[in-house]
Formats: structure tokens, sequence, C-alpha cells
């Protein structure tokens, strides 16, 4: 009877290999991961990201036989794209997408669509146990929205502004959305914004609306035609101050973060902005900034978010994208992302949680020249959900972008 | 079986391989356009995504800019190439410029806006040579010049990349016109050498290019990656916006996309409609001319600013290849150093050791769509050998792929393969380049195969020779430089092809030309340096080899 139902079960498992990976039981999960190869679709314009995927697939792969093959992207959308088009055609299994690189507009995007592995799988690996969610509470709730399992975390976002300190002064520098108008209005020409829907841009729309809006409540929140209008009031009455004073008038804007810190290495503008507080160490090392370059903060806070990866619904090597979401939040791996000389992104692991072994891998990164120490980087402010993303950004399209 | 038996199957191929993906994958795009993707929730058919594609603001302003982008840039390449042939065709410097055509055809449409990007941006090369003894000042000036909303630098851009083109198609179509005893004769007549070119040469030439223009029109009106890099962005050309639209998160979007898709369509079609309008001026205001009896004897400072402008194309193209240089072993490079302060390997050291795997595939991909498509261009014209003319439809299927805007059937094709459960192969994208890759191949090949001596053949089997012995020890060795010319040509095509190795290689099969244009977008310049030159490297290598075996097969004992 038994082997029966085993046989059953293995026939069972034959036919829907989505329950044939269980993170609770790890050990199996390591025996079906062998031999597979995991198609992680990841943004593919950093060449330090490249190099350190190129290091972790070279792990997986003496360690766990796992083979790990990064799908470069140039907009993360283009993933969801494909899975979309893989449910509409009906493929609920062997999808090419095995992992994927995600947070925010596109995880609530492939959420609301049932397009990820939901299970709770992400709660179930190995090395969550060194995730504290209560020192880091993005790791919950991605732009608000729930995460409940369904992405693994990978890094930690804070907005950070860098300026060249040889050419202007560190305290000159503005501390507030209110005060980066007054400086922009003494000096016209010398700040900009990638355009939005790029995502440093609708950054620094969210960090204006947050500091400004009336009702802070409400961002938490769906957006609606009332609260919207009411609440983005200050911000775009801020833009239509603020965009004559850009670089170029404000008629023609960076498309991304790199274009615009090749716009601060070309001396066009004087203040930029990014979501990776060591990103001006690492382009430092790299030899694109100046090694003058500094980092500063508002007073009051800069936005703060969790980046993830997730699991299609149809991943082909379910197993194998497993085993690698638990290699890339291992201490290890997290400890090597940080470093500046690697790629200088924040670790999403609670310290305290990490023997001390663990913890000294941590504490000998030397964090580069322009990288603010964890308690200078001043209070996190929460995303908006991201249903006000969009909204700002069609908002923004419309009065400023198609002009 | 004879060649003229096996070649019966040439046309219906060249219809099914080409006319197939076409229009397959439009269907795919008219029905989500009209509401229909069961899998995003669209079971009805209706005419919301075209509400919503009003709604879009700044859609019209988008458009426009498509159609004027797309129709300056095609007036003004035209232009350039007839009064450069005018003036200066058989001469000299005409002989200069037609050796670097080319390399400067094998020069992939976004490398070369990336180089004229750092050529002509505020703190590119140009300025950085003017500063700051020109301009007086060590900061970049604040002009809009690139991204510039009327589009002058995606103009430019497109100028420079499509005189090459037109210059090819011209000198292809050369021979039919009879170019050098109707020249003899308007010059004997007094007629200056451009007007003599204008009244006699060019109708007919013309009419032998005219679908080439159509697809120049087309495609100006509709590039993707030309337009991201140099043209305006608030707001950006219609393509951009629908292939932006097509990858967003928020995928009700998909249906908007589809619909801005058949607005692209019906743009470019009103792009060539508008074009024919400016043809019937253009042969009217010709006819006037020539009617009044002038004959221009004097067209010196014409003819010298016809070299100058002609001059300034190719010089942009190889500068901004200096450009791409220069960046792609960059340490820090301030402004407004003329060179980079430190050099540092960097942008190659990442590079090399990934770049064995894209090269790779591109080059396979590369030589099977060459390959596939020149049999399949011999097939077809052994076959219009046997008949004894070409099929009427034979020049406009040629063109479809062309002259129909990429992302209209792309994305279609995309939910196709994954409909017949194809797995993203080298087979599969071989077949999808074919779509791109036979047309500019056959077009190479064509006016060669049909300017050959057929008497030799009747000699040659008059001698005895089986039709097998006379295509193969005949007519293909006397052809084979044009033969090696196209295949070149193809390659070369193909190596270049962005957006149906994106959508059909899933990411799974990735060629040198998408891991260029996704390391693009992270914008360092060392890499896209590096990454242009090694995307110029395969061409530039295919020509070389064409080059090279014809001048062994031809070589003198």
């Amino acid at each position: 009877m038994r082997r029966l139902l085993a046989a059953f079960g293995l026939s069972l498992a034959l036919l829907i290999p989505a329950y044939a990976a269980d993170p609770a039981d790890w050990n199996a999960v390591l025996a079906e991961a062998k031999g597979e190869t995991v198609y992680f679709n990841a943004w593919g314009g950093s060449e330090n990201i490249n190099a350190y995927l190129e290091w972790a697939a070279g792990e997986l792969k003496s360690r766990y036989d796992v083979t790990l093959v990064q799908v470069k992207l140039d907009d993360t959308a283009n993933a969801v794209a494909k899975v979309v088009a893989e449910k509409a055609a009906g493929q609920a299994q062997g999808g090419s997408v095995d992992l994927i690189w995600i947070n925010g507009e596109n995880f609530a995007a492939m959420k609301a669509q049932g397009l990820l592995l939901g299970n709770n799988w992400a709660e179930k690996l190995p090395s969550r146990r060194f995730v504290d969610a209560n020192e880091k509470p993005t790791i919950l709730s991605d732009f608000t929205v729930p995460v409940e399992g369904q992405e693994s975390p990978w890094g930690m976002a804070k907005l950070v502004f860098f300026h060249d300190s040889a050419k202007t002064k560190p305290e000159d520098m503005p501390k507030s959305a209110a005060d980066l108008l007054a400086w922009a209005k003494e000096h016209p020409g010398r700040f900009t914004y990638p355009q939005p829907p790029d995502f440093s841009g609708s950054s620094f729309l969210k960090q204006v609306l947050v500091e400004l809006a009336p009702d802070k409540a409400a961002l938490a929140k769906p957006v609606d035609d009332a609260s919207f209008t009411a609440v983005s009031a200050p911000l775009f009455a801020y833009l239509d101050q603020l965009n004559p004073l850009l670089w170029r008038g404000g008629r023609a804007f960076p498309q991304n973060y790199p274009a615009m810190k090749q716009l601060l290495a070309d001396n066009e503008v004087d203040v930029i902005f990014a979501f990776n507080p060591s990103e001006a160490s690492s382009a430092i090392a790299s030899g694109e900034l100046p090694g003058t370059v500094r980092s500063f903060t508002f007073t009051k806070g800069t936005l703060a978010n969790t980046h993830f990866v997730g699991i299609p619904f149809n991943a082909k090597a379910e197993a194998g994208a497993l085993v690698v979401a638990d290699f890339l939040l291992s201490p290890e791996a997290q400890a090597r992302k940080q470093d500046p000389k690697v790629w200088g992104d924040p670790t999403v692991l609670s310290l305290a949680k990490l023997d001390s072994a663990d913890r000294a891998r941590f504490e000998r990164i030397d964090l580069g020249p322009a990288t603010l120490k964890p308690d200078h980087l001043g209070p996190a402010l929460d995303e908006p959900h991201p249903s006000w993303m969009e909204r700002l950004e069609t908002e923004w399209t419309k009065r400023y972008g198609a002009k | 079986m004879t060649p003229a038996a096996l070649s019966r199957l040439g046309p219906p191929l060249l219809v099914i391989l080409l006319g197939g993906p076409i229009g397959l994958g439009l269907l795919f795009t008219v029905l989500p356009a009209f509401g229909y993707l069961p899998a995003l929730g669209g079971n009805v058919f209706s005419l919301e995504p075209f509400q919503r594609l009003l709604a879009e603001p700044g859609l019209w302003k988008s458009a426009g800019l498509s159609l004027w982008t797309g129709l300056a840039a095609a007036l003004l390449s035209v232009a350039l190439t007839t009064a450069f042939l005018a003036a200066w065709s058989g001469t000299r410097p005409f002989r200069a410029v037609e050796r670097l055509l080319g390399p400067l055809l094998a020069l992939p449409h976004a490398a070369a806006a990336f180089g004229l990007a750092f050529l002509i941006a505020p703190s590119g090369l140009f300025f950085r040579a003017l500063s700051p003894g020109l301009t007086g000042s060590a900061t970049p000036p604040d002009l809009l010049i690139v991204n510039d909303p009327l589009g002058l630098a995606l103009i430019a851009g497109l100028v420079a990349k499509e005189v090459p083109f037109l210059l090819l198609v011209a000198l292809a179509a050369m021979p039919q016109a009879d170019g050098e005893r109707r020249m003899l004769v308007s010059a004997s007549l007094g007629y200056g050498r451009m007007a003599g070119f204008l009244f006699t040469v060019w109708p007919t030439l013309y009419r032998q290019m005219r679908l080439a223009v159509f697809a120049v029109v087309a495609f100006s009106s509709s590039v993707v990656d030309v337009a991201a890099i140099l043209g305006p962005t608030t707001p950006p050309t219609l393509s951009l916006r629908l292939v932006r639209w097509s990858a967003d998160p928020d995928l009700s979007l998909r249906f908007l996309a589809s619909a801005g898709a058949l607005l692209q369509l019906a743009l470019s079609a009103l792009a060539i409609l508008v074009w024919i309008g400016f043809e019937r001026i253009g042969r009217h205001g010709r006819e006037n001319l020539a009617a009044n009896g002038q004959r221009f004897p004097g067209d010196r400072a014409v003819r010298w600013l016809a070299l100058v402008l002609q001059a300034l194309t190719v010089f942009a193209l190889l500068a901004g290849i200096l450009a791409l240089m220069l960046w792609s072993v960059a340490g820090l490079w301030p402004f407004p150093d003329f060179l980079p302060l430190t050099v540092s390997i960097q942008g190659w050291s990442n590079l090399l050791p990934r770049l064995a795997e894209p090269l790779g595939n591109a080059a396979l991909i590369g030589v099977l769509s060459a390959l596939f498509a020149l049999l399949l261009a011999l097939f077809c014209l052994i076959r219009e050998d046997a008949t004894g003319l070409a099929p009427r439809w034979r020049s406009p299927l040629l063109y479809l792929p062309l002259i129909v805007p990429q992302a209209a059937f792309l994305f279609g094709l995309q939910l196709m393969a994954l409909w017949g459960g194809l797995v993203p192969s080298i087979l599969s994208l071989t077949l999808v380049h074919l779509v791109f890759v036979a047309p500019y191949l056959f077009l190479a090949l064509a006016p060669a195969w049909s300017a050959y001596d057929r008497r030799y053949e009747q000699v040659a089997a008059s001698l005895g020779g089986s039709a097998w012995t006379v295509l193969w020890r005949i007519k293909l060795p006397m052809l084979s430089r044009a033969v090696l010319a196209s295949l070149a040509i193809g390659f070369a095509v193909s190596v270049g092809l962005y957006l149906p190795t994106l959508l059909i290689g899933a990411g799974r099969i990735t060629t040198i030309t998408t891991e260029a244009v996704a390391l693009a977008s992270g914008g360092n310049r060392r890499v896209i340096g590096a990454y242009a030159l090694a995307q110029m490297l395969l061409p530039a290598l295919g020509f070389l080899l064409a080059d090279l075996s014809a001048r062994l097969i031809w070589r003198r004992p």
C-alpha cells in the first residue's frame, strides 16, 4: 500500500512539479536542484552587479551543482512581460524565467496577476533566520504591499545625494526638498533628475511628495482621485518652480541614474542622488567619478526600501531557484555584496542575528571614502503605495513630459 | 533534377518564410489592439485600447515627431545621396566614399548613434576641443544639442546612417540607368554635370531605388534604438513610447501598446503617402526645369557643397568611432580635457571574459541566416531565369519586412512562438533573422545576377555542360564577388538585429547586440565604447573575409 502511495505521489510530482520543491524539506530541495539551470532575470546595466552574479554562479555550481545564468535585462518589466506572454500562451510550467530581481510596482503587478510562486516560500529559506523584519520593516512590506513570502529580500536601498567637494562646499548643500529649491534658484542649470517613469526620477518625485504632503496617511493607501489632487498639489507647485531651474531648463532630462552620474562627472550638474548609499564610493573606485565626491542626506529623512528576488509561478527550475535565493541571502553572499569594491549594496540581514564569524565579515568591509556610516544616513521615510508612483508618473508626463 | 526544377520551390518558400511571420505577427498584434487577449482578461472585442491610446498625454505630439523626423531624415538622405551622385559619380572622391561604404554600412545603428552623441553633446569631443580655449569656460555649455525637442540630433544620426545605404542601393541600380552614356550625351549638349544627371539618369535610377527609399521613410519614422539615444524625450517619438508601453509592468498597457503599434503602422503608411506627394512635387519641379531649356553649366559651388556635406557625414561617423575608442579605454575623463586623464582597461577587462558566447551566437546565427537567405535568393533568381521574368510581387514582398514597423509584428510573433511551444533556439532565431536578412541579401545580389551575360551559359550548355555544371562551374564562380558581398551584407544585418533577437531569443540566447544595448542602459561610457566596438567587429570581419576570398578567387595565376 505504502509503495502504491509512493508511486502515486511520484506520478503526481511528475505531473505537478510545483509541489516537488517544498523549502521546508531543504535536503529534498537541494537534491532536486542538482543539475538544474536557473535563468535569473536581472537588470544587466551594471558591470559590478554582473560580475557579482558571476561569482555567485561559480559558487553555486561548485557547492550545489546548480547552474546560474543571468539573463541581462535593460528593464525588469521585460521579464514580467515574458511571464505574462507565457501565461497568455497557457504555459503553466516549464517557463523561461526561474528567478527575477524585483520590487515595488513590478512586484505589485506580478502579485496582483498571480504570476509569482506562493507557499510563503521566502520565509522558509534556511538563511531567513538571519533576517529581522522588525529592524527592517520594508522586508515585509514592499512599497506598502504585503510581501506574504512571495519574494525573498536581497538588498536595502536608501536615497542619498552626492556632490563633488572640490567644486561645491558640503555646508552649502541643501538639507531638505524646500532647501533644494532655494539652492536651485541660486544655481540654475546645475541640478536635474532622471525623467519619470525612470525609477530614480520617480523616487525623487516621491521624496518631495512625502516631504510636502499635507496628509501623509493617505500615501500608505491605494491612491484615489480625490486624495491624489489634494495630496500631490504641493509637489506639483514645487515642480512648477523647480523644473525651469533645472539642467537644460527642464526641456530634456537624463534617462536614468547612470546618465545623471555621467553629468556629475562631466561637470554639467553639481548635485545627483542614488538609491544606494555606497554608489559614489563604487563609482570612485571604478574611475567614473572623481575621488572628491561625497554623500549627504536630508535631515528629516529620505526614502528607503528593500529589493527582492521572486520566482514566477511557472518557473522550470523551481528547486534551483530556491537554492539560488537562499544562497543570495546567506551571510557570505550578503557580506560580499556590501563591499563597495564588489557592488556596495547594503545587507538585508540583521547583524545581531549573526554569529561572530559572520559578523566579522561585515565589520571588515571598507565602506569607501564617499559612503556615510549607517548611523549618519538619517531617518528612513516609507515608500508610498505603488499606485501613487503610477499616478505621479502619469501626471508628471502630462504636465512636463509631453508639452 | 535540374536546378531549374528544384528552383520551383524558391518563390513559395520566399512567400512562406517572409510573409508568414509578418502576417501572423500582425494578426497577434491586431487582436489585443481590439481588446482580445484572454490571458490578460481581454475576452471581448472592444475599442477601449484605442480610447486609452487617444487619452495618452502628448500622443499627437509624439506621432507628429515620428512623422517629422522620419520624413525630414528621409528627405535629407535622398537629397544628399542624389546631389552627391549627380556631382561626383565616377570621380575619385566618389570612389573613396564607395570604398568606405562597406564599413559604414556595417556600423550598427546604436553604435553610430552613441558615437555621434559622444561627439556633439555639450560635454562631447567637439566642445572639449573648443574648451576652455575658445569657449572661455571649463564648464560645458548648458545647450540642448542631443535630445533636442525638434529631433534635429535624431535626424542627423539617421541621415548619417541612411546615406550609405541609399548610395549602396543606387550603385546597385546604376547599370540599369545606363548612366555613363546618358551623361556623355547630356554633356555634349552643354548641360552641367549635375543638371545632366538629374534630367537624364536620375528618373530611371530613382524608379529602381523607390522601394528602398520607402524603406528609409518607414524605418526613420519608426526607429527605436537611435531615437532612444539621440531623440527628444519630452515627449519621445511614438515608436519609443510604444516599446515602453509594451514593457510596462502595468500589464493592461499591453492592449494600449498593441493599439499604439497599429497607429505606428498607420503613421509609417502616412509617411510614405506624404513621400509620394514629395515625389510628385519633385518630378514636377524637375520637368519644369528641364523644359525651360536651361543647361546649368556653372554648378561648381553646388558640387563642392555636396562633397562637403557628404564628407561631413562620413567624418561624423568616423569621428564617432574614434570617440567610442577613446571612451573604451578611458579612466577618469573630466571636462574639458580632450584626452582621458587616466587610461583604464576596465571596459575591456570586464568585457573580454564574457564576450565569447554572445559573439559566437551572433556569428553562428549570422552565418546560418545569411547562407539560408543566399540559398533562398539563388532559388528565386534561378527560377526567374527559367521563367524569364521576376514575379510582380517579388519586390513588394522583399521590402515588406523593411517597411512594416518591427514593433507592429514582433510582439505578436513572440506570442506565436510561445503558442507553438517554440523553445528559443539558434534555429528559431535564424528563422526570424531570415525575415530581415533575406531582403537585404536579395537586393544586394539581384542587380549583379540580372546584369550577368547569359550567353556564357548558352556557350557552356552548347559545349555539353549539364545545367548543374553550368551553374557550379561557370555562373556562380563568375558571380562570386557579388555572392560574397551579398553574404557579408546579410551577415552584417543579422548581427545588428536587436528587437527580433531580444523578443524571440527570450534572453536565453544573447548576441553581442542584445548585450550591448542592455549594457548601454547602464550609461557607463567605457562599457558602451567597448561593446560598440565589439559589435562592429563581426560585420567588419565579414566584409574583410568577403573581400579577401573574392581576391583569392580572382587572383591572377
